[in-house]
């Protein structure tokens, strides 16, 4: 089996300084093109009247050979004796800067084109920025045109000299300069005989000098968890969880943790189609795992290794991003985060500075990141996420942001920030300051309805559970409604918004879910009256939630059967036979209802 | 890990994020070498199961064997397989050459209407009854709005631009101008009701890649690829009055990886066989515009 190395490459830079030529050129004086391509392109031009160009080979859309600039990334695949590459054309206009982005978060190394006369412009700033940010670390700089300055020493060491000094402030150390005049085609293929001061390689050699980046097997075990599947045809009971290996190994018998649920299980088998049997494996391949205990576990965690370095779990963290949405991102509204497989709702919290790219000035008093602005910033999340700041691993530590629909930003945390004051315990305290206080007292209502309010969650962590708990919810709601307690059960949420469904429901709808049945226990407690409701499955952050939102008045978890918490001590945990009777003892017990009522 | 290794996982990690993220999917089936190799991917991805329903455009001028190796596999690895069909255009003789339109206006109604149709439920389609191994009405209502595809960027130009996840409007237009951004492997997985979302798991892969991907993992193909003693094979496959075989002695699929690495069709593209590429200078992206897979 011939097994070639492959490399994706990225060419960006400012629009016209000659991205798509330099591939263009490429591919033509290695011979890479299908037959009769650039005979054709060439008729083309002929037919249309205009002068032939190495770009047009790329740029094979009519929309943009009409433009003359590239909307999108294309790809072209290109063959070297050493390897095969992907080259990705980004588009060097600032319109099309998500396109740009899309090409590059593909590519393990970069060719940054200027234009020697020119020089430097915006976007040879911008992209260099953002290839800095997308983790890229090998870049060459292309100084294209060469042939406009009569491929001049002294200009070009000027250009050197000064883009050499911007990207060291980004952090890029570029592995060198290469002067080109991709349309004559000097020092692409061949080194040319025009730059005889030039000791370096082409652009070719520098290709191929390029080193594919180191695989992720060294760092601890990553996976995010994208599915769980029980394929129940032909008699298969395998349960099994499927995600793409980020980081490390993983081995049959390895101690495993889902966080942020923070649940526990043991490696049982390595699952494939065709496949050899394997106890083992690594990073970037796409697999599946069983385990020896039944665990319920939703996609969007990370699974990762009980005896390696721990991620982050944290719901703030201080994160640099770029915006290419329509409309700016802004303060107090609801985004949708991405990271992993996990979604999850996040807001903007604060603005640490606004980084004009292509300047790199500093501007710390806009109070919004613009579309094309790099921001450093505090984001929030709904829940506490995994994850790991990019300096440890780079991997789980980047994410994008989704508005109205779109992906309209991208990002790389740098830093964990502490829990403790957020949104949440912000929105219930101005809650309660601005709630208006009735004529009635919580003890007039108890003395009214002869019992105290409450607010009772009825959960279960068993599989297939759902239904059951349902039921003892209405049975306790239909006992106390007889006994001419005050009470509601609240149904609707289970069957309406899935909260019953362990595995389709995404994150995103069930935090907001959970919240909404937060605020309207708050209201309900505080109308005298014993609110119950079911969540199946609910977890240690829910519960909290749940406890937080509906204070001041009081909450009562219940579990029925096998607890889904880690933490969380619930106020009972009893078996499904007789749980009616033994959630009214509680609530003798804790003097909601009174004895004498019975 | 080698690149056919590379290529497998992204492509099973792009499978699972439509099978996790969209309800009513299902995968187009040309029977041609690529999207059988994507119908062995999703067997991958879901660890032998295939729980998306493959939907096949039946012209009725695809070569006989197709049809016949599409039955014999979809039996033996238990496929949900549906096929639709442009009964009108057929039946009123709006076809080519022996009909009376032209090349593309041909193409345009029985593959891209029936498509269209197929996929909204407007038109009749027909469910493979595993009882009997015939095929019945189908009787489901299912509106399908994401397709899962097997083009590959290689294939021509407008390929190349093309997202693992790209939407279509109602008209099932492509904005090519304003596609949504990739970033990393986060792709775009939120859509307005309404929109229609193509998924292409195979977009990095080349015609190499797929020859020596069938080898690697012995995936069963349809013998027209292959020289059956009269020196031609087909490169690709496509309806019989479009699509011409090319001069190759290839009679296995070692010999057609090693055509295609260093003999003669190292620099010819593959879809030079395709008639309807040619027509009228672009013309496979006027196709794709209007919905041409």
């Amino acid at each position: 089996m011939d097994s070639r190395e492959q490399m994706n490459i990225v060419i960006v830079g400012h629009v016209d300084h000659g991205k798509s030529t330099v591939i263009g050129r490429l591919l033509a004086d290695t011979g890479s093109l299908p037959e009769g391509k650039l005979e054709s392109v060439k008729e083309y031009c002929k037919k249309n009247a205009r002068p032939f160009e190495y770009a047009f080979l790329l740029d094979a859309l009519k929309d943009e050979q009409a433009q003359g600039i590239t909307i999108d990334t294309a790809r072209c695949f290109f063959k070297t004796e050493k390897r095969d590459y992907i080259i990705i054309d980004a588009p060097g206009h600032i319109e099309f800067l998500k396109n740009m982005v899309t090409g590059a978060s593909r590519a393990e190394a970069a060719l940054l084109v200027i234009d020697a006369k020119e020089g430097i412009q915006e976007n040879s700033k911008r992209h260099g920025y953002i290839v800095s940010m997308l983790g890229i670390r090998q870049v060459v700089v292309l100084v294209n045109k060469m042939d406009l300055i009569h491929f001049d020493k002294e200009v070009y060491q000027s250009i050197v000299t000064e883009f050499h000094e911007f990207l060291q402030k980004i952090h890029i150390e570029p592995l060198d300069f290469i002067p080109i005049s991709a349309f004559n085609g000097d020092n692409i293929v061949n080194k040319s005989p025009n730059t005889p001061w030039y000791e370096g390689p082409t652009v070719l050699e520098q290709l191929d000098g390029f080193v594919n980046t180191k695989e992720n097997r060294e760092l601890p075990f990553r996976m995010p968890v994208q599915d769980i599947y029980k394929f129940t045809e032909e008699g298969d009971n395998r349960r099994i969880v499927a995600g793409t290996v980020l980081s490390g190994a993983i081995r049959i018998g390895d101690e495993v943790v889902f966080l942020p649920s923070n649940k526990r299980s043991v490696i049982n088998s390595i699952e494939g189609f065709n496949v050899a049997p394997r106890n083992t494996a690594y990073a970037d391949e796409a697999i599946g795992v069983t385990l020896t205990t039944q665990i319920y576990i939703r996609p969007g965690e990370l699974m990762v290794k009980a005896s390696e370095k721990q991620p982050s779990v944290s719901s703030r963290f201080r994160a640099n991003i770029f915006w290419v949405g329509k409309a700016s991102f802004v303060k107090n509204k609801n985004y949708k985060l991405k990271i992993g497989t996990m979604r999850i709702g996040v807001k903007l919290i604060e603005i640490h500075r606004i980084i004009d790219a292509a300047e790199l000035n500093m501007d710390t008093f806009k109070d919004q990141v613009e579309r094309h602005d790099v921001a450093e910033c505090i984001l929030e999340t709904t829940k506490p996420i995994a994850f790991d700041v990019v300096s440890e691993i780079s991997l789980t530590g980047r994410f994008v942001i989704v508005d109205n629909y779109e992906i309209s930003g991208g990002g790389i945390i740098l830093e964990q920030l502490p829990d403790a004051d957020s949104s949440l315990h912000k929105h219930v305290r101005e809650r309660e300051f601005l709630w208006e206080k009735s004529f009635i007292s919580p003890e007039q209502r108890e003395a009214a309805y002869g019992h105290k309010a409450k607010f009772i969650v009825i959960t279960s962590g068993s599989e297939g559970k759902e239904k059951e708990i349902q039921e003892i919810g209405r049975q306790l709601e239909e006992k106390l409604f007889q006994m001419k307690y005050k009470v509601y059960y609240l149904g609707v949420s289970s069957i309406l918004y899935g909260l019953a469904s362990e595995s389709t429901v995404s994150y995103e709808n069930r935090e907001e879910h959970i919240r909404q049945i937060g605020e309207l226990a708050r209201i309900l407690t505080d109308s005298g009256q014993i609110f119950i409701t079911t969540v199946f499955n609910l977890d240690d952050y829910e519960a909290e939630k749940l406890k937080l939102l509906n204070q001041p008045n009081d909450i009562i978890v219940v579990n029925v059967g096998e607890t889904p918490f880690n933490k969380f001590v619930p106020d009972a945990n009893i078996g499904p036979d007789g749980a009616v009777e033994a959630v009214c003892d509680l609530l003798k017990r804790q003097e909601i209802i009174l004895e004498y009522y019975i | 890990m080698n690149h056919l290794d590379k290529l497998e996982a992204q492509s099973i990690y792009i499978l699972r994020e439509a099978y996790r993220e969209f309800k009513n999917i299902c995968m187009l089936w040309s029977i041609g070498k690529d999207s059988t190799v994507l119908l062995w991917l999703a067997r991958k991805a879901f660890f032998g199961h295939v729980p998306i329903p493959l939907i096949h455009i039946d012209t009725h001028y695809k070569i006989p064997e197709m049809i016949k190796y599409r039955d014999e596999l979809a039996l033996k690895w238990k496929l949900t397989m549906i096929y639709g069909e442009n009964r009108h255009a057929l039946e009123q003789k709006k076809t080519f050459p022996d009909g009376n339109v032209d090349r593309l206006t041909c193409c345009q109604l029985l593959k891209t209407e029936a498509l269209k149709n197929t996929l909204s439920g407007k038109w009749k389609r027909y469910i493979l009854d595993h009882e009997t191994g015939k095929y019945v009405p189908d009787t489901s209502q299912t509106k399908y709005t994401g397709v899962i595809v097997g083009v590959r960027a290689d294939e021509e130009g407008s390929r190349s631009k093309e997202r693992y996840f790209s939407p279509r409007d109602k008209e099932n237009d492509w904005d090519i101008g304003d596609q949504p951004p990739e970033f990393w492997n986060q792709f775009k997985t939120d859509f307005a009701p309404g929109t229609h979302i193509r998924i292409h798991p195979l977009l990095d892969w080349t015609e190499l890649n797929i020859w020596e991907y069938i080898e690697r993992e012995n995936i069963p193909i349809t013998s027209l690829y292959f020289d059956r003693g009269d020196g031609k094979r087909y490169r690709s496959l496509g309806c019989y009055p479009c699509t011409f075989p090319v001069e190759s002695t290839a009679k296995n699929v070692r010999e057609i990886i090693e055509e295609l690495k260093s003999g003669k069709f190292a620099h010819i593209a593959e879809r030079s066989g395709r008639a309807q590429d040619k027509d009228d200078g672009g013309g496979l992206e006027t196709l794709r515009r209007g919905g041409y897979m």
